[in-house]
């Protein structure tokens, strides 16, 4: 298994892929709506191969300081999941969420705001992973989230590292959401190699 | 003008002074930056992974601790460094999360990289003058082989220089 197979995997299947995408993002979506009460919109999801160096294009740059909550995924399946947002969006967020009760002008994150945080990613990742375990009637569980403020290229670097592994690219499936004004986030799946596989195979399509 | 030259993930660039090497964003990965004083070519080098030898199926050589420098060195030379007068600074290799897969290839994979770099260094006998590694965070780093500055920043630390 290798780059050719990555390769192979997202030109064929990638209206799959992106309909995973579009699923796990869009029950994602719901659960973070109904947190923050008010309509959560998201883009078409993208499934993107991509050489290492041009990772942190995904989220605006290497640089862009990002809030990031990062799950494994375990099961009939591994990977990891991540769910992103640019540090200021992240702010608006978990204000909204602590019904005012956070600080949105400040910089830094206070203790409560990361454990709303960390509950947020979980509970929505949480909604990602479901669907996909019953669309394709596998057992997936998460890992306890784990919380990361850094630069987006830092974070990106830990799923990059384990694609790189097995080869020089990383396929991942990304999906982008955004509520009126305040609020602009990432999904990120990263299944591993074999689990691209084994959820195309439960998908009735083997490779 | 001097040139700012970008290295991206699992890359290596080589330059002359006055121009520099950058990276952004090191997480787990190690910026390894070398330069020949006498003749101000250096260059830095991106790692990903510590040993090329563990995996198999990769094209890419400055994807590994190993592989990397040995290439990042063989292309200073070229240009007309000599590896007798080299010396060394290393960044990263943070540990971002606690849970980084139960694959053993990556298991602590930031120190290891730390690890593989100090050791390949050792066996070209170019010597290591200073370090910032490990801990939890992000790192970009930009090196100057003009006069062998390595400049760090991260998010909510002071900017440091090594």
């Amino acid at each position: 298994m290798g780059e050719v197979t990555l390769a192979q995997v997202s030109s064929n299947y990638l209206d799959v892929l992106q309909e995973i995408g579009n699923i796990g993002a869009g029950n994602a979506m719901t659960a973070l709506s109904q947190m923050m009460n008010c309509k959560v919109d998201m883009k078409v999801p993208q499934v993107r191969l991509l050489e290492f160096r041009d990772v942190g294009s995904l989220v605006g740059g290497e640089e862009q300081i990002m809030l990031a909550v990062m799950l494994g995924v375990e099961g009939d399946i591994t990977g990891s999941m991540m769910f992103m947002l640019e540090r200021q969006s992240a702010k608006h967020l978990i204000n909204k969420i602590m019904m005012g009760m956070g600080d949105p002008e400040t910089e830094d994150f206070s203790e409560m705001e990361l454990s709303a945080m960390k509950e947020v990613g979980n509970i929505i990742t949480g909604a990602y992973l479901n669907s996909l375990a019953t669309l394709t009637n596998m057992s997936i569980y998460p890992t306890p989230p784990e919380l990361c403020l850094d630069m987006a290229g830092a974070i990106l670097s830990v799923p990059a590292i384990q694609f790189g592994v097995y080869g020089d690219n990383i396929l991942l499936i990304q999906s982008q959401f955004f509520d009126e004004l305040e609020v602009d986030g990432f999904f990120i799946l990263v299944p591993d190699i074999e689990s691209y596989g084994k959820i195309l195979s439960a998908l009735g399509m083997p490779i | 003008m001097s040139e700012l030259i970008k290295v991206g993930m699992a890359d290596l660039k080589t330059c002359v002074a006055p121009d520099s090497v950058i990276t952004l964003g090191l997480g787990s990965c190690v910026g390894v930056a070398v330069v020949d004083p006498s003749t101000k070519i250096g260059g830095l080098a991106h790692v990903m992974l510590p040993d090329s030898t563990a995996i198999k199926g990769s094209t890419n050589i400055a994807k590994f601790a190993d592989t990397g420098v040995l290439e990042l060195v063989k292309q200073m030379e070229a240009l007309g460094a000599n590896k007798s007068r080299m010396v060394a600074k290393i960044a990263g290799g943070a540990n971002m999360f606690k849970f980084e897969g139960a694959n053993p290839n990556i298991m602590n994979v930031g120190n290891r990289n730390v690890a593989a770099v100090k050791d390949v260094l050792k066996k070209l006998n170019i010597k290591l003058l200073a370090e910032d590694t490990g801990l939890n965070y992000g790192r970009t780093v930009t090196f100057f082989p003009e006069n062998g500055e390595f400049h760090i920043k991260s998010v909510g630390k002071p900017d440091k220089i090594i």
